[in-house]
């Protein structure tokens, strides 16, 4: 039944394999970006919180494919050269998720109340102590089913590199189609593998809510 | 930094990519349309079932909404256009395959399908949020089940949940630029297609940026005023 995915299994697989690495490399970018973008999105300095405002909303309204299509345009004008797709694909991933997962971030840092943190100083902890012990545990608590299920998402749109040409898993995959004509297993095989990754993700950050909840960290 | 290109905006109303554009417009508006009204009627019908007091259609709809929410849109729209057609047999198929814009038609229904599913999410969401005396006062007055999702229940949730569905309408409407990989000429297609016959794919690609972005915010418009025109008074806290 699966015939042609097994002829062609370690050529999917190396696209598979291309496919973690983008998401592997989104996410440490964009988590890290999103930090910054999360702050910028309480700041109090207008000259930071309105760029980084017009830049979310801004980002947020376009399409992926289209943010994918710019920088690959804008690339070799800024670089002066012509730039691998994986590279390109790479930053409009980190620029795209970020405005996401800051978004994610502003409801963590803002879901500590002032009470919270009054106490903790009036247990004579120093500011730095009660970063550390009391609101960086519980906000990452708070945040983690929303970073999973951010993270499951970016996974996903890592398919879009598809555009550009870079040889990602459907890439490979529809490539396997030309040649086979076996499009029902192929991109059956390619859904499932998608569906049983992402499956088991949603329920780990399911256990997350639950567990946040029954602890009322949530 | 090595700044050498020379900007040539005019290819946003040149002579034809002006017109490719305005094409591109009018397609993702008809997809994004389209899309939306099979999504609206498959989300808020899987959503009521998801609640359904029957065991079966319950699952049923439990497992719609994680098939098509665990599985990337590119993958599903693949899936619907070149393996769909080979779903109805070798002769039934290759029918299918003949017939005229079907990249377009597989790209609505492909839409539709995706975005139902996380129209019912919205739905069952809204469904929790409604008291249970709510329910309960439905029955009393002697609905029958189907009546009291019909008349009470359904309209309520709806409006509760105006602001979500509001972003997957704008969402939709991203969504659609996918179709572009199975040939469809929307928007983002002719910002590709003019790239290709001018190398000047940064301007087109900018201009549709801006394009998608006066869309989204058309349909923020839109959705307020559809939330101000249902609003029954005193109904929410707000």
């Amino acid at each position: 039944m699966f015939d042609a995915v097994f002829r062609n299994l370690p050529f999917l697989m190396g696209g598979f394999l291309v496919t973690l690495q983008l998401t592997f490399c989104a996410l440490a970018g964009g988590i890290a970006l999103g930090v910054l973008v999360g702050l910028g999105r309480i700041s109090r300095k207008k000259w930071i919180y309105y760029p980084v405002t017009l830049y979310v909303n801004f980002i947020r309204n376009i399409p992926l494919i289209l943010v994918i299509f710019w920088f690959y345009f804008v690339m070799p004008i800024l670089a002066g050269r012509a730039m691998p797709p994986f590279i390109s694909a790479v930053i409009s991933f980190i620029i795209f998720e970020a405005t996401y997962f800051g978004e994610i971030f502003r409801a963590g840092y803002q879901s500590i109340s002032r009470d919270l943190i009054h106490a903790a100083f009036a247990t004579g902890l120093t500011y730095s102590q009660t970063a550390r012990y009391i609101l960086v545990p519980i906000a990452f608590r708070r945040m983690l089913p929303s970073l999973i299920t951010q993270s499951i998402v970016t996974f996903q749109d890592t398919s879009l590199a598809f555009v550009i040409g870079l040889q990602e898993f459907v890439r490979r995959t529809s490539i396997v189609d030309n040649l086979e004509v076996r499009s029902i297993q192929l991109f059956g095989f390619v859904a499932l593998v998608f569906f049983i990754f992402c499956f088991l993700g949603s329920r780990v950050a399911r256990h997350f809510e639950e567990k946040g909840r029954r602890t009322g960290v949530i | 930094m090595g700044f050498a290109y020379d900007f040539d905006w005019g290819v946003l109303w040149r002579q034809p990519y002006g017109t490719w554009l305005l094409q591109g417009i009018w397609l993702t508006l008809k997809i994004g349309f389209l899309g939306w009204i099979i999504a609206l009627f498959m989300g808020i019908f899987i959503g009521t079932l998801r609640v359904a007091p029957w065991r079966w259609p319950r699952l049923v709809a439990t497992a719609y909404t994680e098939v098509f929410r665990n599985i990337p849109f590119l993958v599903q729209l693949f899936f619907w256009y070149y393996a769909g057609p080979m779903l109805f047999g070798e002769h039934l198929g290759r029918q299918i395959n003949q017939i005229v814009g079907l990249n377009y038609y597989v790209s609505i229904f492909a839409l539709g399908l995706y975005t139902a599913s996380r129209v019912a999410e919205h739905m069952r969401a809204g469904f929790a949020s409604i008291h249970r005396d709510q329910y309960q006062a439905a029955l009393s007055t002697g609905l029958t089940h189907v009546q009291m999702y019909r008349y009470v229940i359904i309209p309520y949730a709806l409006r509760i949940i105006i602001p979500p569905l509001t972003t997957e309408f704008l969402t939709i409407f991203k969504n659609s630029s996918i179709a572009m990989t199975i040939g469809v000429a929307e928007l983002t297609f002719m910002s590709y297609r003019i790239d290709s016959e001018t190398f000047h794919g940064l301007e087109a690609t900018t201009g549709a940026m801006f394009i998608y972005l006066l869309l989204g915010l058309t349909v923020v418009r839109l959705m307020g005023f559809i939330e101000a025109r249902f609003k029954i008074p005193g109904m929410i806290g707000r």
